[in-house]
């Protein structure tokens, strides 16, 4: 709650810091940004240089000849929109079942897809490389996009809020012969849509940014997703940091421009983990 | 209203609506759980059949000189950076609730690296330290400091490094659970306090830090766990080095299991962090109760 006996000299103080720490949070994108258009002697001047005289935009365009950086680019929408889609879809019918229906053993299965929250990706990651190898789905988007197309955190944050429907809606609707999939369909859905909206952000943030899993899955540079596009241009190109940081603002801008238009819809579903309750 | 047939026409129904994420689940997660622990009793190279060797990995992981390190490293990048990312994440929660000017954009300012990709955040990093050309020795030297560190090529000052880079990014994530932590405190619990003639930093330790103490714990709890997992930092801005100074458990994973090609060994390390993942939340769940005041 905000005081209501304001302080005004400790206002300002607290603005002033907050300010500065801003610029610490902040700075490190505008250095990538002023270094991209560097031109070259530039980046390696003693003391550093803030501004440029002279924007040279050319690596913006030299980036996608430097590696296939633009068919990365489109790996990581393809891959990212895929698994999104998916979540929201196989996590909203989890949800459904465990908020709005009785089964028998629906409390276990629940727990046993909560209890999943404690497994740290790391672990599971080798079994399951091995198994997409054995496929042969290395180098496929099947394999970058299946593995993350069911979460359990999204099935828990879509079943509390559907929990919060009305059930008397619900009741109405199977008393006018309404199926469960009309009532999924036409009813709940609908209504979810802000909890919805927070699950696509969420998947799509942590998705876009995603390294290992596309690291090790793909050998190919035509299927590399940005973010192992961008650490193999660290590799050859480690001199270039303007080129490098080119790459990074290409990497950040998508999740920075879809954060800042949905960020409430984020943190409310960021929140929703520690304070759903049970 | 319901009739046996009826019910169980919905119990059919009901499994249809999990099917797809219980085949992904168990696809991807409960057998690979399972399996992870079956291999870490292995010795295998991917090419050649596996080997059982019982608890031979976890005896080897004992005795390596190099496991002792990275667990040392991942302690000391553990303690320094949680600690003093739930302190600054503390204090901007609790500037930004006096509703501030510009809340809004320091939200989203302090928000941002979190959401950031690592590997592009740490590119940035890696070049503002950069020992000859970066900004930050700049700053350094321009403040007189002659004897500036080598940072990312020096075995003492490659892991603080790691380490500002790890509060930067994850101070935004404390911030917002702190923030809703505070937005959840009752106000009336002010006024009486008031009353009683309780203000400014008494108000703060016996009213808004003990209410705040569910929020603080899951915090630790979450940063703790999330910094034992620390990955992508460390694989773009040293590579484990100089001299394995910045090896941590996740890396170490990675090398033994996709750069070595040592499976049963990559799995046993992935078995202790899976243990202490657990641990943590375990612990998280059983003081659940005495921590969280409905308030």
């Amino acid at each position: 709650m905000a005081d209501t006996a304001r302080n005004k000299p400790v206002d300002w103080l607290i603005f002033v810091l907050l300010l500065v720490g801003a610029l610490v949070t902040v700075g490190p994108f505008a250095w990538m940004l002023t270094t991209s258009i560097k031109p070259d002697p530039e980046v390696f001047r003693y003391p550093p240089t803030v501004f440029t005289a002279d924007p040279q935009w050319r690596n913006y365009i030299e980036i996608f000849f430097a590696i296939p950086f633009g068919r990365a680019f489109v790996n990581s929408v393809i891959v990212t929109l895929a698994i999104t889609v998916l979540q929201l879809i196989i996590c909203s019918m989890a949800a459904y079942a465990f908020a709005c229906m009785t089964f028998r053993g629906r409390e276990t299965v629940f727990l046993i897809y909560l209890a999943a929250l404690m497994v740290p990706p790391q672990v599971t990651i080798i079994p399951n490389f091995m198994l997409v190898r054995t496929l042969g789905w290395i180098d496929t988007y099947q394999g970058l996009i299946l593995p993350f197309a069911f979460s359990s955190f999204g099935t828990f944050l879509l079943r509390q809020y559907f929990k919060t429907i009305p059930r008397e809606l619900l009741e109405a609707a199977r008393l006018d012969n309404c199926g469960h999939w009309r009532i999924y369909l036409f009813i709940v859905l609908p209504l979810a849509r802000p909890a919805l909206g927070a699950l696509a952000i969420f998947a799509f943030v942590s998705q876009w940014n995603n390294f290992l899993w596309p690291l090790i899955t793909t050998t190919r540079p035509e299927m590399q997703t940005v973010t192992v596009a961008l650490s193999t241009l660290q590799g050859q190109y480690n001199t270039d940091w303007p080129l490098l940081m080119t790459g990074s603002v290409l990497a950040v801008a998508p999740v920075l421009i879809i954060f800042i238009f949905g960020n409430r819809a984020f943190i409310s579903g960021l929140t929703a983990g520690s304070f759903g309750g049970r | 209203m319901s009739t046996p047939a009826f019910a169980r026409k919905d119990e059919l129904t009901a499994w249809l609506f999990l099917l797809p994420s219980l085949v992904l689940f168990l696809t991807f997660t409960a057998i690979p759980v399972i399996a992870a622990f079956g291999i870490s009793f292995t010795q295998w190279d991917l090419f050649n059949p596996a080997q059982f060797i019982g608890l031979g990995n976890y005896s080897k992981l004992l005795s390596d000189p190099i496991f002792s390190r990275v667990m040392g490293n991942t302690a000391y990048f553990v303690l320094l950076s949680v600690p003093i990312q739930m302190l600054f994440g503390l204090g901007c929660a609790l500037a930004l609730n006096r509703g501030i000017r510009g809340q809004t954009f320091f939200r989203i300012a302090y928000f941002l690296p979190v959401v950031t990709s690592t590997i592009a955040a740490a590119l940035v990093w890696a070049w503002l330290f950069n020992a000859n050309f970066g900004l930050i020795n700049a700053f350094l030297s321009l403040a007189g400091i002659t004897d500036v560190p080598r940072w990312l090529a020096s075995t003492q000052w490659a892991m603080p490094a790691v380490i500002i880079v790890s509060i930067w990014q994850n101070l935004g994530y404390a911030m917002v659970l702190f923030l809703a932590g505070l937005q959840n405190i009752r106000a009336d619990l002010y006024d009486a306090a008031a009353m009683d003639g309780a203000r400014g930093w008494r108000r703060f330790w016996f009213i808004t830090l003990p209410l705040l103490s569910p929020t603080t714990f899951f915090v630790l709890i979450i940063s703790i766990i999330g910094s034992f997992q620390i990955f992508e930092l460390v694989f773009v801005m040293t590579q484990a080095g100089p001299a394995n100074a910045t090896n941590t458990l996740v890396y170490y994973i990675y090398q033994n299991g996709f750069q070595f090609y040592q499976m049963g060994y990559a799995s046993a390390a992935a078995m202790v962090l899976f243990v202490i993942v657990l641990i943590m939340t375990l612990v998280q769940y059983g003081l659940q109760s005495r921590w969280v005041h409905y308030g």
